[in-house]
């Protein structure tokens, strides 16, 4: 078996008493005792998470904007302002997705983009293709030299600034969805989570230092399974899951990352017009007893469907998931699921699921 | 957490204990709760039910993952723990008295020939290697 890649903070988390698992190919902390208590602390508190796996790509040079406008199925011309971020999804011509990633707008010649561990590789081979077609100037740099801890939840600010010398008076007025630089360190007010926080970029080095440092200051670790059940309460799409090179978003509940208003052409955009979609992701909840998983079959009034992500939800304290269903399905719609040697029931239901400690479903 | 001496084991992780009348009860080990983490779910299988040495015979859930529960023997299931709908983590907090279900064996020469307590704890060694 080849060995597992780390994180800077692989000996914390060992030294925390996390339970280690492989997760696509790094040594992650999957919990620190109870995935449902630190589900818990986030929603109430707040707890930090090890995202170091995600990769941070720096794309700089003349005419970096119209590049991206082109590589991107979201608009960046939305980005107006310094430290402003947009979520996309980066499409093959055939409208499938290759990843969903955050693009931030530093100056008009560099745009920093954070994007999925697990595809990280396969989208820098991708976009230095398609600068290698269209934007030859530009410099495409990746950052694995960079560590990432989540902050999240409705104290998470607050525990950040205290922990942080400085970092306050840089990043209280920050809006959602936008990010500040600080020294080495970039601060972003985006999760994963669908509470309050930040998600800080940071020079690996220095990264054990700042855990330490926030455990100090009372926040918890929180592991990969608790950040699963948060996501999918927040209704936050999991890239493998929920999407990818086979589905193209407008299947996959991110109609609304995608423009397809403005006139400017993208990557898999005429795929996307040729290609109505046929089928759309919803929420379903678990009337009965048991609990949803991925890709159990959905069987509704119009047609199969099938489960994208499914897991028992602590703040709802029922099984939820998403499910990618025909189109005339309706929200309030009554459905059977396919578990094991039996159909359980359950009810179409708008998503996010949970958001800012409350249920609510 | 050591496993009792007191309890027979199967490979497949559950944890077997013998009654004075001869019935047996059953339930997962401590190192099965540690892999599958926080239980959120058990479906037990219904007294009556005739059961083969390693059927599929109960279903654990936490909240990562699905897991199923053998019949450590053959047998006739004389009970389930209903209190486990309620409270499934109690598996997680005392998993050697949160029993699943109740059987009576077949024969009770197949209780006796099943893992003692260092048997199993060499099975769970080498299963991580």
């Amino acid at each position: 078996m080849p060995s597992l890649k780390q994180t800077p903070l692989n000996a914390a988390h060992r030294a925390m008493g996390a339970k280690m698992v492989d997760f696509g190919g790094w040594d992650m902390p999957v919990n620190y005792g109870s995935q449902i208590e630190e589900h818990h602390q986030v929603r109430n508190d707040c707890g930090m998470f090890d995202v170091s796996h995600m990769r941070v790509v720096d794309v700089k040079g003349d005419g970096v904007r119209a590049f991206l406008r082109h590589l991107l199925a979201n608009n960046v011309d939305k980005l107006t302002l310094p430290g402003k971020a947009l979520y996309s999804s980066m499409l093959l011509e055939n409208g499938g997705v290759i990843d969903d990633l955050i693009v931030y707008f530093m100056r008009e010649d560099w745009f920093r983009i954070v994007v999925n561990a697990g595809t990280a590789d396969k989208d820098l081979v991708w976009m230095k293709k398609q600068a290698a077609i269209h934007a030859p100037q530009l410099v495409i740099t990746d950052h694995p030299e960079l560590a990432m801890i989540a902050v999240q939840g409705p104290h998470a600010r607050a525990r950040v600034w205290e922990a942080l010398p400085g970092s306050k008076e840089l990043s209280e007025h920050l809006i959602p969805f936008s990010a500040v630089e600080m020294g080495s360190m970039f601060i972003a007010r985006t999760g994963y989570t669908g509470e309050d926080g930040f998600e800080i970029m940071l020079p690996a080095k220095a990264a054990p230092f700042f855990w330490a440092t926030l455990a100090e200051h009372g926040v918890k670790p929180i592991g990969l399974g608790a950040r699963d059940t948060l996501r999918l309460e927040a209704g936050m799409n999991l890239y493998g899951h929920d999407m990818d090179e086979r589905v193209g978003p407008l299947e996959s509940g991110l109609a609304w990352t995608v423009d397809l208003k403005s006139p400017r052409d993208f990557i898999g955009k005429a795929a996307l017009l040729a290609h109505p979609p046929a089928r759309k992701l919803v929420g379903l909840l678990l009337l009965d007893r048991g609990v949803l998983r991925d890709h159990q079959h959905v069987h509704t009034a119009h047609g199969d469907g099938e489960i994208t992500s499914g897991s028992f939800s602590p703040t709802l304290e029922k099984s939820i998931a998403l499910a990618r269903v025909p189109n005339g399905v309706q929200i309030g719609d009554s459905v059977q699921v396919a578990v094991r040697d039996k159909m359980l029931a359950a009810r179409v239901v708008k998503y996010p699921f949970a958001r800012n400690g409350k249920g609510l479903v | 957490m050591s496993n009792p001496d007191n309890l027979k084991y199967t490979a497949s992780h559950e944890w077997v204990k013998t009654e004075t009348d001869g019935t047996i009860t059953v339930g997962i080990t401590d190192h099965a709760q540690e892999l599958l983490g926080d239980m959120v779910f058990v479906e037990a299988p219904t007294a009556g039910r005739k059961l083969k040495a390693k059927e599929e015979c109960a279903v654990v859930e936490s909240v990562k993952a699905a897991a199923d529960v053998y019949a450590p023997v053959s047998g006739t299931v004389t009970a389930a723990n209903s209190e486990l709908d309620g409270t499934p983590e109690t598996i997680n907090s005392d998993p050697y008295g949160a029993w699943i279900f109740k059987m009576k064996p077949d024969n009770a020469a197949d209780v006796a020939a099943l893992l003692d307590a260092a048997g199993y704890q060499a099975a769970v060694d080498s299963e991580a290697h």
